[in-house]
């Protein structure tokens, strides 16, 4: 106990994320079972104690301490635990060795309601500062101190140099004190069994896309919607909804559950039917009729009536007996796309790939795209495995959420192709300080899509009737128009006077009401470097 | 003829001593002010006459730069006679070097006055007295019973341990830097530790007025200047402004550890952002003025600052007469 408590309190002190990461492996890896298994549990708070609650420890308190001394000390500490640990008296005469973690989670499983007062006592008792303190908090199951499962599965697998995403996949279906697990991970036992179980699987991820362009022989583009991801598996008849961190979230959507009756593990975002928006394949509510549905354990009828759920779906990790996840994601979409059909179509539907007949065209559909259930584009590699967590060069996401920032014309250049007698390509600029003082525009980027075909009509008019210069086919305006710039993100960069460059930068509309000199300025768009 | 103790007066500015148109510690400048110990919350400058130790003047002098024409030295154990007919007599309290406690007698009633003090053994400063008096006069920084300070060799224990445990980095020790700084320094040579103690600026001064009184802290250096990779392993001493300032950004990632008695509550030591708490005060903890309170054994006890709610509390449950002073201006939030 003393181990775990001196562990709780480095966790506690401990600001930065990896030098917890090294405490907890170095505890994990240096603790006998099962105790290090009993501490992983009670860390992201697997363990419940029913028959311990602070009351239990206040009125132990209250036959220890003065009630007034008690109310001022609770008070200045701003914890019952702590504060009970720091006013317990030291006992009288000798006390047997503290107990270990294990002996402390044997003896609170043991206990009732009735003879809890006295059991925690005891333990007190064996105890010093410290350590009542850590065992307080693991009696109330209250530890709250920042340990996420993700950590401690990281850590574990820091511990024993093992994958964080087998440790994710074995995890499910282990109870504390996890002793399946740390034989595999410390002695190189087989791992415990996933197969018969409707676990959860850990989730791919995809990284934000940072490229400038990715070549779409080597990527597929599908919408990334505004729902919840989900995992639905089905084995053995019985079917489990897994939200991203892993949660069942089963009893909140039942109509999903009830749905699928193909063993199989299907991954997807979880959306709202609405009628007032949408795609062919079913309109798809806002996240707001979503958000209502989610964090409830039970459903009314008329949520089930009115915001009914379906999940669109995005991949196929197993179906029947076979583990596709090896495989490349052209195969798994094959097998998806003859799944569906045969899946319940009031539930289920198939996220559409994008036909896009190159980056260019996907930029343009994505800057057009309206619809408010669509989060952005997802870039998938066609030859990628479903892996667990975020690899690098498989998978991207191209949110839409954009910045913004208004900026002024500066030059324009006619466009290629269909758009060749068009003024299409804008360099548009800020401010590089006050404008009634003498400030200059400073070109910050270029732009040749976002617009409408009717805006695109009107910026070329403008540029013909305010032209001021032309070097060859580039025109230099009068700068008095003022678009409004959307922006993924902005770098810095020395190749450009500004100083600055902005990823995918589009335009979102034209600002007719707003004056040049009340365009933004740079120091504007450097407070969003995101360096 | 007047009450008992009237002649005492506590003020918002400090304890009046109206025979002796004299105060105590008091937080504006007066024409004479009788000074427990050189904490600046207790020794403002600008005082017509101070009467302290010889240790306390020194420190002032160093704080504020100027000997005032009109200090007086007095010595443990020896008595000044005020105005009025009050006499003043400093007794060692155990807080900082030089720091005292002042019994004042007049008309036959004997007050203690505290300042701060502790009862721990201190290699710095001369061991707290036993005063028998009427009305005691004390201190309650650390009255709450969850205040209890740990034997420092457990302290100085986790301090040595942090830096064998941490190749490469530093331990960097926030302490007041008068008294705390000192006595951890003491603390550690006293554990074994004989390699260079490294001072923040702000420290040196102090910590020469402590050897030159013949407190001996084996080897200090400045750590200005110093390159990184010298100060890998190394301890260095700083006060606690200093420790999550842009200055702590040149040593070799530090581990920040904090000397002071808040440290026993974990959300303090978050709260500064410390990794590594080391409870040490110069204070009195819970059963030290618990304890205090006991054998000195007076007929009236009066608090003067901290947390005065509790020590009240204890001492209506001893069936104590005591009361609060409410005095403002002593702060005490780092040590
Ligand atoms: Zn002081
Ligand atoms: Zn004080």
């Amino acid at each position: 106990m003393q181990r775990f408590a001196a562990l709780l309190d480095a966790l506690v002190l401990t600001p930065s994320r990896n030098a917890k990461l090294a405490l907890l492996a170095a505890y994990l890896r240096e603790t006998p079972d099962p105790d290090r298994g009993w501490a992983l549990a009670a860390l992201t708070d697997g363990l419940d104690f029913p028959a311990v609650k602070a009351g239990t420890i206040r009125a132990l308190m209250a036959e220890r301490v003065d009630p007034v001394l008690w109310t001022l000390s609770r008070e200045y500490v701003g914890d019952t635990a702590e504060t009970a640990s720091l006013l317990w008296p030291e006992p009288l005469g000798e006390q047997p060795p503290p107990p270990s973690v294990a002996e402390v989670v044997a003896t609170l499983t043991a206990t009732n309601r009735a003879s809890a007062p006295a059991t925690v006592a005891d333990v007190m008792d064996r105890l010093d500062v410290n350590g009542r303190y850590a065992f307080l908090k693991l009696a109330t199951g209250a530890m709250r101190i920042g340990i996420s499962a993700r950590l401690a599965k990281v850590a574990f697998a820091q511990a024993f140099d093992v994958r964080v995403e087998d440790v994710e996949e074995y995890w499910h279906g282990q109870a504390p004190p996890y002793l399946p697990l740390f034989d595999w991970a410390a002695n190189g036992a087989a791992p415990p069994r996933t197969d018969l179980l409707p676990l959860f699987r850990p989730f791919m991820l995809a990284h934000p896309l940072e490229a400038e362009s990715l070549d779409l022989a080597d990527y597929a583009a599908e919408w990334k919607w505004d729902g919840i991801r989900v995992q639905i598996v089905h084995v053995a008849g019985e079917t489990r909804v897994y939200s991203r961190s892993g949660d069942d979230i089963s009893a909140t959507f039942p109509e999903v559950s009830a749905a699928l009756t193909t063993p199989c593990v299907l991954d997807g975002e979880l959306l709202v039917r609405g009628a007032h928006q949408g795609g062919e394949a079913g309109g798809a509510a806002s996240f707001n009729a979503l958000q209502q549905r989610l964090g409830r354990k039970t459903v009314s009828k008329a949520m089930l009536r009115d915001s009914p759920a379906f999940v669109r779906l995005y991949d196929l990790l197993i179906e029947g007996g076979d583990d596709l996840r090896k495989q490349a994601w052209e195969q798994r979409r094959a097998r998806l796309e003859a799944l569906v059909p045969r899946l319940d179509t009031e539930r289920f539907d198939i996220s559409q790939v994008i036909a896009a007949k190159d980056f260019d065209d996907l930029a343009e559909i994505r800057a057009r795209a309206r619809d408010e259930a669509i989060e952005g584009v997802m870039l998938k590699r066609r030859d990628s495995p479903y892996v667990a967590g975020r690899r690098t060069g498989l998978w991207y996401k191209w949110k839409r959420d954009p910045l913004l920032i208004d900026c002024v014309l500066m030059y324009a250049q006619r466009g290629s192709g269909k758009r060749s007698s068009f003024y299409s390509d804008f360099t548009f600029g800020c401010w590089n300080g006050d404008p009634d003082q003498g400030a200059e525009l400073l070109p910050v980027g270029k732009a040749y899509f976002g617009f409408t075909d009717a805006e695109l009509k009107e910026l070329d008019r403008h540029v013909r009737q305010n032209t001021v210069a032309k070097f060859g086919p580039v025109r230099e305006t009068d700068k008095s128009l003022v678009f409004e710039v959307a922006f993924d993100s902005v770098h810095t960069s020395k190749r450009h006077k500004s100083g600055v460059a902005m990823r995918f930068p589009r335009i979102s509309r034209i600002r007719n009401d707003k004056p040049a000199h009340e365009a933004d300025r740079l120091e504007t768009l450097k407070a969003l470097i995101a360096d | 003829m007047a009450p008992p103790f009237s002649w005492l007066r506590p003020e918002p500015q400090g304890l009046y001593i109206t025979p002796a148109d004299a105060w105590i510690d008091p937080s504006r400048a007066v024409d004479l002010a009788l000074v427990t110990h050189g904490h600046a919350d207790h020794a403002r400058g600008g005082h017509s006459t101070t009467v302290a130790t010889p240790e306390t003047l020194a420190i002032m002098a160093l704080r504020y730069g100027v000997i005032e024409a009109g200090s007086r030295a007095v010595a443990y154990g020896e008595t000044v006679a005020l105005r009025g007919d009050v006499r003043a007599t400093y007794v060692p309290a155990g807080h900082v070097l030089g720091s005292a406690q002042i019994l004042l007698e007049h008309g036959g009633e004997r007050v203690v006055i505290t300042g701060d003090y502790k009862r721990r053994a201190d290699p710095t400063c001369t061991p707290f007295a036993v005063t028998p008096c009427d009305v005691f006069v004390t201190e309650a920084t650390f009255g709450l019973p969850v205040f209890r300070h740990p034997p420092i060799v457990d302290e100085m224990a986790k301090l040595l341990a942090a830096r064998e445990n941490d190749a490469g980095r530093c331990v960097l020790v926030g302490a007041y830097a008068l008294g705390k700084a000192q006595r951890v320094i003491a603390e550690l040579r006293a554990a074994g530790y004989h390699e260079t103690i490294w001072l923040h600026g702000a420290m040196e001064k102090m910590c020469r007025l402590y050897e030159d009184h013949g407190v001996d802290l084996g080897d200090l250096k400045p750590v200005a200047g110093v390159p990184k990779a010298a100060l890998e392993n190394a301890i260095i001493v700083c006060p606690p402004s200093a420790l999550n300032d842009r200055w702590s950004r040149r040593l070799p990632d530090p581990v920040t550890a904090m000397a002071s008695g808040w440290m026993r509550v974990r959300q303090r030591a978050r709260q500064r952002g410390v990794e590594l708490p080391l409870i040490i005060s110069d204070h009195a903890d819970w059963d030290e003025l618990t304890t205090t309170i006991a054998q000195v054994n007076p007929a009236e006890t009066w608090i003067t600052h901290g947390r005065e709610e509790a020590l009240l509390r204890w001492c209506e449950l001893s069936q104590r007469k005591a009361r609060a002073l409410a005095l403002v201006g002593y702060e005490d939030e780092d040590d």
